[in-house]
This record gives C-alpha cells, structure tokens and sequence, in this order.
C-alpha cells in the first residue's frame, strides 16, 4: 500500500478545510530556520518516516527559537530509522493542547465497507486504550453510497462520551476526513492526536494516509512513485522494475528487493515466483534449505513472455546471487511455455554464469520445460526445468547441489547488452518494444519457420521473406503478444534474423553503477 | 450438485474478444460451460468461436437469452462499469477475473450486488470450476488439462491463492479424491465472495462431504469461517491450511485496523482459532490429500 508521508497527508487535510497547524516540510537546517522564522512561535520539529512512535527515538523535538531550531534540525537528519534515512522535517508550531484524540477509517473486510473510528482518548497506545475502555470509541460502518453524513459523525462522537460545541466541530472534522479518504481512495485514514487546543480549536497535529496501490493510477496529483507496501523507501531496482510493471498491464510483475547488499560469500539466491500462494510456499522451501533470498519477484496472471524477460534481466541485475530459483503453484492454468521462452531469451543475452532451477509445473509445463532443454541445455550452463511432480523442496536441494558444483560462485553484474539491429531493418512495433527482421539474412534460411512459430499467426511470406500480415498499428495494439517465438526459433534454427527489442528504462545505467562499485543509488 | 455453476447455467463472457477473454472462451466452451454470448462494446455482430458478440450485457440477454452468470475480462479500471452493467441487466453471479480492481470500486459493487441479491467472485480470481460440469473464468487454462487434473467428488475446495486452488484439486485427484466444486475466491484484501460464503455454499450442498481451504495471513476470513462453526452453521469436516507463517509480521498496518480487526488477521490467531473449533489444520499443503481421506474413510467406516 502506497503511504504518504505526514507532511504529504496534511495538505490534503488542509485542501479538505481541517485545520493543520501552522508549518511546512523542510530539506535543510537553513529551511527549518527559515519557516521557524515564520511561524514566530516556539516549533516541534518531527522527523519524516513511515515508522510509529517516533517521540521515542529522538524523532521529535521542540525548539523555543529559529536559532535552537536549526541547530536541533542537524542533529535529526541524517538520523537512520529502520531502512530510512532522515531526509525531511516538519517544522509546525507548537500547540498548546487541552485534550487528544483519535480519528481515523479503515477498510472493514467482513463488512465490506470504510468503517469510521472515533475515540474520545487519543494519542500513544490507542488500540489498548481501546480495548480497556470500549465506551470511548465509536466505530461506525459507513454506506459507501451515502458517504459519512454529519449526524452519523455526530452521534458517533456522542456515543463515544463527547457532547457540546466541541461535539459539532469534531464531526465537521470527521466528515471531511471521510471526505479526503474517499477521493484519494485511502485504504486507511488515521488523525492521531486530533486535538483540542487552549484556544478551542479543533486541529489535526499528525495524520497518515495509505493509498490504495491499485487506484494510485488515478491520483497522479499525488506524485507516488512506487505504488507497494514498502516500510521504507523504494530501491533503485525496484523503481527500474515498477516502471515496467505500470506500462504493461498484462499479468502482474512484483519484485521486491530483501537485500541490496548481497555479499560475494552470501548464500543468497535470485527468487522468482509465479503466484502469492506458490511463491510463498516455494520461498519456505528455499529458506529451508538454508538459502537467504535477495530479492522476492512474482510474475501471474498469465503474463506474456516479454514480462517475464524482463523480471528475469532484473533480477539478474543483483550482484553476488548464487543461483536462480523459479517456482510457483506447480499446477498454474497459464501456458507455462511463456514463461520458458522469456527466461531463454533473458538468460542467453545475460551470458547466465549461475546455476538455475525452473519449476515450471501446470499447463504445457512438457512443452515449457522442453524448451529450456532445447535452448539453454548446451555450453555446460546448468538450467534444470521441473514440472508438478516435483515439489519445491525438491527443486531447492537440486539448486544447492548445482551452486556447490558451480564452487559457489558469485554471480557478476554486466553491462546490460542487447542483440543488435542492423539500421533500416524491417520492422514494427510491439506493445513494448520492437521487432527487427533483418531481410538480408533471410535469404539463406531452408525453412521459414518463424512464420510457423508466430502464435497469433501475424507474419505471412512476401517474396520469401517473413512480413507483418496485419496492420502495424493492430500490432502494436496486442496483436503481436510478445510470445518470442519467431525470436527464438531464428536465433536457435536459422540465420538469427529476428530481434526482439524489449527495453528496460533505466537497468542499463544502473548496471554501469553496478559494474563500477557503487551500489544502488 | 455443485455450487454456484453447473452445466445448464448459462453464460456470458464481458470482454471476449480481448487477449484473455478469447483464451478463455475456448477453455471454458470445450469444457462443457453453457458459454450462451460474449460482450464487447462495439464489436456486436462478430463472434467468438461460435459464440455471438453483442455490445452490451442487456442486449445479449434480448437476443441470446436470460443469462445466469457473467464472466469478466476487461482491464481493471473498466472492471465496475463492467460488473454494474451486468447486474443493471439482473444477471446474478459475476467472476471478476482481472487483478488491480481498486478497492473503492469492490466496495460500491458490494453494495449494489446486495441490492440486487447478486454475488460476485472476485476480483483476481482464476475463477470456479464444477468439475465435469462447467467452468466460469480460467482454472485449469485449456480444457483437456481441466478434464485431467480434477475430477468429480465429494470434496469442495475454497482457496485465497489461484495457483494453489488447482494445486490443491490436483493432487486430490491424484489421491483418488474427486470435487464438487472448486473456487479461487480471490487474493484481495476485499472480496465478494469469501471463504465464510464458500463455505456456507458448501454447507448446502448434498454432494460436498468435506471442504478444504487455503487461507492466507491478513483479513478476517479464516476467523469468520471459525464463527460460522461456533455457530453450528457449517458442521462438515474442513481440512485447511494456512499460508504465510514465515511472513514478518511487524509492519503494522494501523492504529485504526488493529481497532476493528481486534488482534484477527495473523498466522496464529488464524490457526489457533480453526483449530479451538476442530479444524484439521495442517503443516504441509501435501497432508491435505491424506488428511482428507482419512477422514472421509473413517466417515464411510462409522456410516
């Protein structure tokens, strides 16, 4: 779920009309002097991170000046909190508070349906709080075609032991929460302390909003780069891999990096599922086995082989990995062949230097694991293909045994290569990238077998020479599934015309990082 | 019997001249699904193996026939129109197939297929399948793997992961134990229809004996299934299994969800609780087959 940050949360609170307190994030101590200057009044300072209880760990401070502002500020950068290094502050003024409370919504599963909470007691610790004082909390499920009406809020704050003035302001409150939570599409709102001022106000002093991952898409306003639960912020290979998930929107590609530090003496290994269920099931078997994972990636819901290329180049794109596990349910109702043909293409142009282990067991598994025999059985490389019959564990003790042949070497990051084109080589567009045929090879080929090979069946002969049979643009529109097939039958059969660019923004520069010692950012 | 499909229901596909759709149209036409129309805006008039495209649900059902269940493959965003459609036309069950349905959207559809007394499955799910009668989505993916890999019986098989849904009926069939029906209900956080609503199905239906079910870590559903025999609602033996053990747990998803959900939703609470209401929970997804029939044959033995 993608979370926004405090400061990022607020604003939105503020377009709704809650009231924030006085403030502005800030990127350097002379920023944090600058909106203490502003604001003129004492300040806290709060450190910007996904992680609850922050006043614990030095996270908030208060400062009575600009200067001691400033000052306070250099030691909170910098700060290393979990996976995060402190890089924003929030600079607010003080407030100075009569009484906290809670305020927030969630999505109920049972119910199917937000549920409102609101508790009379706020603050640290609340759920406790809640579980030892239920008449100080108020839960209400909202009919999502009504929204949250101001007097479902009202009685909800009554019920929770508040009445008057303050009653009316905070259900004013609560109703435009419900408000900014439903036009983001949060999976989860939550106002801790809402608060009551001296002065008697009503404002929101923290506030944190989780974005539904799957409706990101439609809040560009929001500027979320990576939209996945993370508790920290997305690596520099994640990013490279998010970008290719969000521009093809054909079965799912989730990778997830577990160590950016893989040392070359590490038994750690590439992991590559297919579906939640089987991955976690196959990543139990690689752990049992005594293997750490460097990376979690899930390729399902029948993604096409071009998908599958890519997740596979990668996650090959970690250096030091030992070996290569792919493995899912063992019995996946998608054609499994395509998954076979992206990892051939991917692991011919990586020049694969580890050992691999590809549980390709469901549908067309003799065909898919016929095809890494095919192709990837010569030059000593060891890729071993398995079906449902054999269980993950089997498949994670044949890697160990491969990796302890292969002396353990550690895998070497290149520079990222791709087969070339010749300039003005027929071809057209894909999907995602291109397909080149260079014609002139095509005269010494005896049999033509690209246009067999083609699944849809789009190339047609035209003087001999293989041709697109639709239009370019029904093509580009998914015609053309990026099965590789024509691909990978010239290259292995004939005269390797055919060239199938698939373009990863970004890997190649961050292979160049790789291969000249730096890590990921 | 079956739950919620058999071989007379009858069939529509949203979506079928898509990539998946077209795909799917054959997997489920050659397995014997009553597949009666397929629907894509503006390319009424074509057909689909055989199958009558029209360009919208309420005009299939005109010109093709009532339609009992509908089938959706449209990409995720145009997923709520499709579904509200469908339900505006009085169709009854949905399958929302695609994956990355936002949440709000399941949310408004829960409401209106209430409204209407519909249910829908999904979204991302592979689907159901009666096995020998009809499938609705893509379990199995070709028609001659469904025939092989499950198998008529007394076991219904309720699952959170796709992929494990066949895996699970699989290695049934290969243990010599058929199913009544098979349902992936859905990797989501919020699905129409939920382990606890499966179960009830299955609860009602004479031929289901047994009942096997993968759960998974998050949400409530595992729990609910525990009320539901607390309650004495569902009374026939379950065989379940609960993934995500290993799964850090830590990452608290907030103060507001640890509120409502009350301490539901981990590994443990998950497996304590099934198992406070006798619930075989196993260690291994491959004890399912033999716990299974253990139970099934010591049924038969005292019947």
């Amino acid at each position: 779920m993608a979370r926004l940050f405090e400061y990022q949360s607020k604003r939105l609170l503020k377009q709704a009309g809650i009231r924030i307190p006085e403030g502005d994030a800030a990127s350097s101590p002379e920023e944090v002097r600058a909106i203490a200057e502003r604001i003129g009044r004492p300040v806290v300072l709060k450190i910007q991170v996904w992680v609850t209880g922050r006043a614990k760990i030095g996270g908030i401070r208060f400062a009575a000046t600009p200067q001691e502002a400033e000052a306070v500020s250099r030691e909170m950068f910098g700060l290393k909190v979990r996976n995060f290094v402190v890089d924003k502050l929030m600079v607010e003024e003080r407030l100075a508070i009569k009484s906290e409370f809670f305020a927030g919504l969630v999505i109920d599963d049972a119910a199917k349906a937000p549920v409102v909470i609101f508790s009379s007691v706020g603050g640290t610790g609340v759920e406790e709080i809640a579980g030892r004082h239920p008449e100080k909390v108020g839960k209400l499920t909202v009919d999502i075609r009504t929204g949250l009406r101001e007097f479902e809020a009202r009685n909800l704050i009554r019920r929770s032991g508040l009445g008057g003035g303050v009653a009316v302001d905070l259900a004013d409150c609560l109703t435009r929460l419900y408000a900014v939570a439903r036009t983001y599409e949060a999976r989860s709102a939550e106002v801790n302390p809402l608060v009551l001022t001296e002065s008697g106000q009503v404002v929101a002093a923290d506030c944190h909003l989780v974005i539904d991952d799957y409706a990101v898409s439609r809040h560009p306003e929001l500027g979320i780069e990576v939209a996945r639960e993370f508790d920290r912020p997305p690596t520099a290979l994640e990013k490279i891999a998010y970008q290719v998930e969000e521009k093809d929107y054909r079965g799912t590609f989730y990778f997830l990096q577990m160590s950016e530090n893989v040392g070359p003496d590490d038994r750690a290994i590439g992991f590559h599922g297919a579906g939640g269920g089987g991955s976690m099931m196959s990543m139990d078997a690689v752990l049992r086995q005594g293997f750490a994972l460097a990376n979690y990636c899930d390729t399902s819901g029948n993604p096409p082989a071009s998908k599958v290329y890519r997740a596979a180049r990668v996650i090959l794109s970690q250096p030091n990995i030992k070996g290569y596990l792919a493995s899912g349910s063992g019995v996946a109702s998608q054609e499994q062949y395509h998954s076979a043909r992206g990892l051939v293409k991917a692991f011919h142009e990586e020049g694969l230097d580890i050992p691999a282990v590809i549980r390709l067991g469901g549908n067309f598994e003799e065909k898919a694991i016929e095809i890494l025999k095919d192709y990837l059985g010569d030059r000593g490389r060891t890729v071993e293909g398995y079906g449902r019959a054999d269980s993950p564990d089997f498949c994670a003790e044949r890697l160990d045994k491969l990796i302890r042949a292969n002396g353990s070497r550690p895998h070497r990051v290149k520079p990222l290569t791709e087969r070339t084109v010749p300039p003005g080589a027929y071809g057209f567009d894909t999907t995602t990238g291109r397909l080149s045929i260079d014609h002139s090879r095509c005269a010494g080929c005896r049999t033509r077998g690209c246009v067999e090979a083609c699944a849809p069946k789009i190339l047609k002969l035209e003087d001999g020479r293989p041709v697109l049979a639709i239009a370019p643009e029904d093509a580009r529109k998914g015609k053309c599934t990026e099965c590789l097939s024509c691909e990978i039958f010239c290259q292995f059969h004939e005269r390797e015309a055919i060239v199938i660019s698939l373009p990863i923004p970004g890997l190649k520069e961050y292979r160049e990082r790789i291969v000249h010692g730096h890590s990921g950012e | 019997m079956a739950i919620l499909v058999n071989e007379r229901s009858r069939v529509i596909i949203q979506g079928i001249t898509g990539r998946e759709g077209m795909v799917r149209a054959q997997l489920m036409k050659d397995y014997g699904t009553n597949l009666v129309a397929g629907v894509t805006p503006g390319r009424g008039g074509q057909d689909v193996y055989g199958v009558p495209v029209f360009d919208s649900v309420e005009e299939a059902w005109e010109k093709a026939g009532p339609i009992d269940a509908s089938v959706i493959f449209v990409p995720a965003a145009l997923v709520k129109n499709g579904a509200l459609e469908a339900l505006a036309a009085g169709v009854k069950l949905l399958v929302l197939v695609p994956d990355r349905v936002p949440i709000y959207d399941v949310l408004e559809l829960s409401r209106a297929a209430a409204d209407k007394g519909a249910r829908f499955v999904g979204p991302n799910t592979l689907g159901l399948l009666s096995p020998g009668k009809a499938v609705l989505g893509m379990i199995g993916g070709r028609a001659e793997r469904a025939r092989e890999w499950f198998k008529p019986g007394p076991v219904g098989v309720t699952s959170r992961s796709g992929g494990m849904t066949s895996a699970i009926a699989y290695h049934l069939t290969q243990a010599g134990l058929g199913q009544s029906s098979i349902i992936h209900v859905g990797g989501d956080a919020v699905v129409g229809l939920s382990h606890p609503e499966a179960v009830e199905l299955f609860e009602s239906d004479p031929e289901t004996q047994l009942v096997a079910m993968f759960g998974e870590i998050g949400t409530t559903q595992e729990e609910r299934v525990a009320d539901l025999i607390e309650q004495k609602r569902f009374t026939k033996p379950l065989v379940a299994f609960i993934s995500g053990k290993a799964a850090k747990s830590g990452t608290r998803f907030s103060h507001a969800g640890a509120i409502v959900e009350g301490g539901r939703g981990s590994y443990e609470t998950k497996v304590t609780r099934l198992r406070a209401m006798g619930v075989h929970v196993v260690d291994s997804l491959f004890d399912i087959p033999k716990t299974a029939r253990d139970i099934l044959g010591s049924k038969e033995l005292s019947g």
